[in-house]
């Protein structure tokens, strides 16, 4: 199968994963609640994924590199939200309270 | 325009969408599934661009799994309860930051002319790439597992509920 991708610019990928990872920074830094800020940071490291595959698949169809990293990535992705929900848990457990700026014990 | 075409800007705006979904509803556990929206929109690009195989693992790992993740600490935490914002005060400067990012991403990937080697793409085999990932990707494969290990020892010692608590 010749992949449809020659009918559509790299550009349009680019694009797409732009906006995408736009749309997570803005989720990171407007959200409170930890668990909506985790979605945000899955849809940026989704939009890199995008990009890595669309530049293997574009520029070096022989060696795939960027699928390599895809599969990295979102391995890692799966560790660090396994992690990361388990911190929120024990957050939660001590302080009664899921949103980040009502954990403050290091501020001064 | 073509097929190829059609379908591509028809997962994308799935993409977005589900994208908007998460950062800008007001119910978490929509929020969840918005999200998963967004994750199979991005496999089916990734069926677009000829790599199965990353589709594949894209719908169990992420759609499957880290969903299902997020819906257990939402109803856990009982974020749905709590008739709080979900937004802090913050959020213009956060919309100011993310339209700046954009606006130079879109800038840079409109004005850098792309190398471009088209005439070869072809889809990538399973075989291939799991050649590829257990002899010349064994190292950092063996590292990943290594991770997924320690994060999965690390999550359950952090959430577990200790004695006397």
């Amino acid at each position: 199968m010749e992949a449809a991708a020659e009918q559509i610019p790299l550009e349009h990928f680019l694009v797409l994963s732009g906006i995408l990872f736009s749309l997570g920074v803005y989720g990171v830094l407007a959200r409170r609640n930890a668990v909506l800020i985790l979605m945000s940071v899955e849809l940026m490291l989704n939009a890199v994924s995008i990009n890595m595959v669309a530049f293997a698949v574009y520029t070096a169809p022989s060696s795939f590199v960027g699928i390599i990293f895809a599969v990295f990535i979102i391995t890692v992705a799966a560790a660090e939200v396994g992690l990361a929900l388990g911190i929120i848990l024990r957050i939660y457990r001590n302080r009664a309270t899921a949103n980040v700026d009502e954990v403050d014990q290091l501020k001064w | 325009m073509t097929a190829a075409q059609g379908i591509f800007y028809l997962i994308a705006a799935g993409a977005v969408l589900g994208g908007m979904g998460v950062v800008f509803v007001h119910n978490v556990v929509y929020a969840a599934l918005f999200l998963i929206l967004s994750l199979l929109a991005v496999a089916g690009l990734y069926i677009l661009l000829a790599t199965e195989f990353l589709a594949l693992v894209q719908i169990l790992i992420y759609a499957g799994a880290v969903t299902i993740l997020l819906l257990f600490v939402l109803m856990l935490t009982r974020a749905r309860d709590v008739p709080l914002a979900l937004d802090g005060p913050q959020k213009p400067v956060a919309a100011l930051a993310a339209a700046t990012l954009l606006g130079v991403l879109i800038a840079m990937f409109s004005q850098t002319s792309w190398p471009r080697d088209a005439g070869q793409v072809s889809r990538v085999p399973f075989d291939v790439i799991g050649d590829a990932l257990f002899r010349r990707w064994a190292v950092p494969f063996e590292i990943a597992s290594l991770v997924l290990l320690v994060a999965l020892v690390g999550a359950i010692v952090i959430a577990r509920v200790e004695e006397g608590e």
